[in-house]
């Protein structure tokens, strides 16, 4: 047993630092500081920086563009990213849909679709979660019919996270209606210039355009564009899930996020005091500390097992459920740090042309939209509750 | 002792009810969001009407003097439809407030009250005070006046104010002194904004402001007292508010778990989940009943009692809040972070009050000062 890195594993770590030091534009890294959204060409021109030096897809093969990175690499990886105010990888591209092209697509897609995808030059979204179908993904009723070279579908996605930005989107479709659920869908790529795809904004609890319904008009698809096997959807979709382990439980952005949090707190005052100074806050800040601490080690087991090649099994839901119970913590006390200027919903007021000069600390101002917005991490991605009944079947046998 | 209301209590709990249902839907409030202020004069007309407005106005001054349930009953009702307009602000903060400083100026500002015409607010809370009642604007006396200069942050209605109730120290004097000032005085700046659940506020900064001498109200340096208990008044008040919107929240909570199905089950069904709903039950009976003990206590003589079962009520409506506010929008899934549905506004409002007249820590600290 070992805690500290191995000196490779040291050096590899001063590497991304100083990488980040030097190529880390400004601009965008103190938008990341301050919780402030990017927008899709600031998300762009950063990972076309990663790219270029050869890092644009950690977790990739070599023979796809990856850097053949080990997985403790990787997490050393994410994490300096996060602490330096990197944004965050959109997912969808290079740590969803690719994985299920390389494992299961067909060599065209894969020479098509994956140095699109580390270039960024596609932006994808995901197109699973419909109205009547979230946790029970299952039950999807997106329909899409052979014609053809092609297959017509139609029917509506619902919370499609930054579909404004995306030009592809990978979909469940039911292409059998018959028979068990899951054996009915399939999984298919569509480019969402195609005639018949419309997206609409959904605004959220913080106010934000985050999300959105896209629909699908009979919109031909051609049938080149299905991965893998025709109702197989399923399986590729249950490997997507299973696929993602490193990360998940974002802890080198909670690091982050929790030094914020410090910084607030120490210049906000309490009884004359610095806030961090107060018994009654300091033990809550290091509570959520030591939860952190602890989710961290709990994350190196899980990495260290799958070097070892053994399974870690469902323990990707314990990393999510504590993940995201943390990342909303620390959201909640910034904002508490901030005392009554947490109230003054200051985007809009500036989106109205006057909210120069408030009284209140700049810190204050988007505190109370990242503790709504981040509401979500315990819904998405499968329910924490969902998380729950996973760990009761799978680990617990119940 | 006696938990239950009087018939025209009950009546008047039931006619803003009947307001709030026919009058103040979820359109109506989106609109008056979008409008500068979010707030309409139509709806404060209609409840100055109703004789809503002036219910903490003695009768003298045209009010019908009601009393700390009266308004319990009606905050409920505005807590459960959300109301923008800045009542609790105007027709319960400042109008308790010149209620306790007395004098001809006071009945003269609260007859105006009354009739809607006029609104009010109450700028108290400094910048870098944190929740603390700490006064740094300062009042010099000058020829036929005064002339005050400060810093006002975070004043809820203060936008919506023509007259704002401003705290402030005498200069070489002791005490804190109330004076009313216009909010279109020379040297009255209002940075304008709304709130995180939709309402207004504003910052203001007052430079050498030059007002009369009848803009003192109460004594010089005599505020204290009638601002802690106007503070006692409207935080009962806003704990009231708070359960409505806790009600309201459970209610939808409820409803959406009978009729939302997933795997093929309505997802009430689910263990779980039932479970959560009790949880967020009893942290809303027991916010119910804290909001109750604040209404009967917060005009109780004995201070200390005072003290701690308005800092007592004050953190279980925070906690309660806050967990009936987060689990609501957990329950929904992605429903409950839509922005469409009510939920995700209970959710808004709820923090927004948690942040209101000081949060938990404060509180907890308060109450355990009160009982050392
Ligand atoms: C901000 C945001 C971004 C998203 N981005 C995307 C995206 O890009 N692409 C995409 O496809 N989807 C996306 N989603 C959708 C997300 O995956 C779903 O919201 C999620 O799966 C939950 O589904 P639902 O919203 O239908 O809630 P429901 O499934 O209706 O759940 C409602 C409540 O019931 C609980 N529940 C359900 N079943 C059970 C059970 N068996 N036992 C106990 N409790 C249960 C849930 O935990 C939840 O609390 C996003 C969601 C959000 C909020």
């Amino acid at each position: 047993m070992e805690i500290a890195f191995t000196a490779e594993e040291q050096a590899f770590q001063d590497d991304v630092r100083r990488f980040l030091a030097r190529e880390l534009p400004a601009d965008i890294r103190d938008k990341v500081y301050n919780a402030r959204h990017l927008d899709r060409d600031e998300y762009v021109r950063w990972q076309k920086i990663l790219h270029a030096k050869g890092w644009g897809a950690p977790a990739w093969p070599v023979e796809f563009g990856g850097p053949g990175w080990s997985a403790i690499q990787q997490h050393i990886f994410d994490e300096e990213m996060a602490l330096a105010g990197a944004p965050r990888t959109v997912p969808f591209g290079p740590k969803m849909v690719a994985p299920v092209i390389m494992k299961f697509g067909s060599p065209e897609q894969q020479k098509r679709f994956l140095p699109r995808i580390i270039a960024m030059d596609d932006w994808w979204c995901q197109g699973y979660s419909e109205a009547g179908s979230g946790s029970d993904l299952a039950s999807l009723k997106t329909r899409a019919v052979r014609d053809g070279d092609h297959y017509i579908v139609s029917g509506q996605k619902t919370w499609t996270t930054l579909a404004q930005y995306a030009n592809w989107i990978f979909c469940l479709v039911r292409t059998r209606p018959d028979g068990k659920a899951q054996a009915g869908i399939s999984f298919l790529l569509i480019d969402m210039k195609t005639p018949g795809v419309s997206v609409h904004p959904i605004i959220t609890l913080d106010g934000a355009h985050e999300v959105n319904e896209t629909w699908f008009d009979d919109v031909r698809v051609p049938v080149s564009n299905l991965v893998g096997e025709e109702n197989k959807g399923w399986t590729y979709a249950k490997f997507l899930l299973g696929h993602e382990r490193t990360n998940i439980a974002g802890i080198g952005a909670s690091k982050r996020e929790l030094q914020r949090l410090k910084k607030i707190a120490s210049t906000e005052t309490r009884n004359g005091k610095p806030l961090l100074d107060d018994p009654h806050f300091a033990s809550r800040v290091a509570q959520v500390e030591i939860d952190l601490m602890a989710l961290e080690v709990t994350n190196l087991r899980v990495l260290s097992a799958e070097r070892s090649r053994r399974d870690p099994g469902a323990v990707s839901s314990i990393l999510k459920i504590k993940g995201s119970e943390i990342q909303q913590t620390i959201s909640e006390l910034a904002m508490l740090a901030a005392g009554p200027y947490a109230l003054a919903d200051v985007r809009q007021a500036r989106d109205a042309g006057g909210a120069q000069g408030l009284l209140g600390p700049a810190h204050a101002t988007p505190l109370a939209a990242t503790y709504f917005n981040l509401r979500k991490t315990t819904i998405y991605g499968g329910s924490n509750e969902i998380q729950r009944n996973i760990i009761a079947h799978m680990i617990l046998g119940l | 002792m006696d938990f239950e209301f009087t018939e025209d209590q009950n009546l008047l709990a039931e006619t803003v009810q009947k307001f709030m249902a026919a009058r103040y839907g979820s359109e109506s409030r989106r609109a008056a969001h979008k409008t500068p202020g979010t707030w309409s004069r139509d709806v404060w007309r209609t409840l100055a009407e109703m004789g809503i407005v002036g219910l903490l106005v003695p009768a003298e001054q045209g009010g019908i003097d009601g009393g700390p349930v009266e308004t319990m009953l009606v905050m409920n009702a505005f807590g459960a439809g959300m109301l923008l307009e800045p009542y609790w602000s105007s027709a319960v903060f400042a109008t308790a407030l010149l209620r306790r400083l007395g004098g001809p100026a006071a009945a003269k500002l609260l007859a105006s009250l009354a009739v809607g015409e006029h609104l009010a607010a109450v700028a108290h809370a400094e910048p870098g005070a944190r929740y603390d009642d700490r006064v740094q604007t300062l009042a010099r006396k000058a020829a036929g006046g005064w002339t005050l200069s400060g810093a006002k942050s975070v004043v809820i209605g203060g936008g919506a104010a023509d007259t704002l109730l401003v705290t402030a120290r005498v200069q070489g004097g002791d005490g804190v002194s109330v004076f009313a000032i216009p909010r279109t005085a020379e040297g009255v700046r209002l940075r304008e904004y709304p709130t995180i659940d939709w309402r207004g506020a504003a910052d203001v900064t007052l430079e050498d402001v030059r007002v009369k001498s009848e803009a003192l109200l109460g004594g010089e340096g005599a505020a204290q007292k009638p601002l802690d208990d106007a503070q006692d008044v409207a935080l009962a008040a806003l704990c009231a508010d708070a359960v409505g919107s806790m009600k309201a929240a459970l209610e939808a909570t409820g409803k959406y778990l009978q009729t939302r199905e997933q795997f093929g089950q309505p997802i009430g069904k689910f263990q779980a989940l039932q479970h959560r709903m009790a949880d967020m039950l009893i942290h809303f009976e027991q916010a119910k009943s804290m909001a109750y003990l604040a209404a009967m206590q917060c005009e109780a003589p004995d201070a200390g009692e005072r003290r701690k079962a308005m800092s007592a009520a004050k953190v279980v409506i925070g906690q309660s809040g806050r967990y009936i506010a987060q689990q609501a929008v957990q329950l929904h899934g992605g429903m409950g972070m839509a922005d469409e549905l009510d939920v995700s506004h209970y959710f808004r409002r709820l923090t927004a009050h948690e942040l209101t007249l000081g949060d938990t820590d404060h509180h907890l600290e308060k109450f355990a000062a009160a009982t050392r």
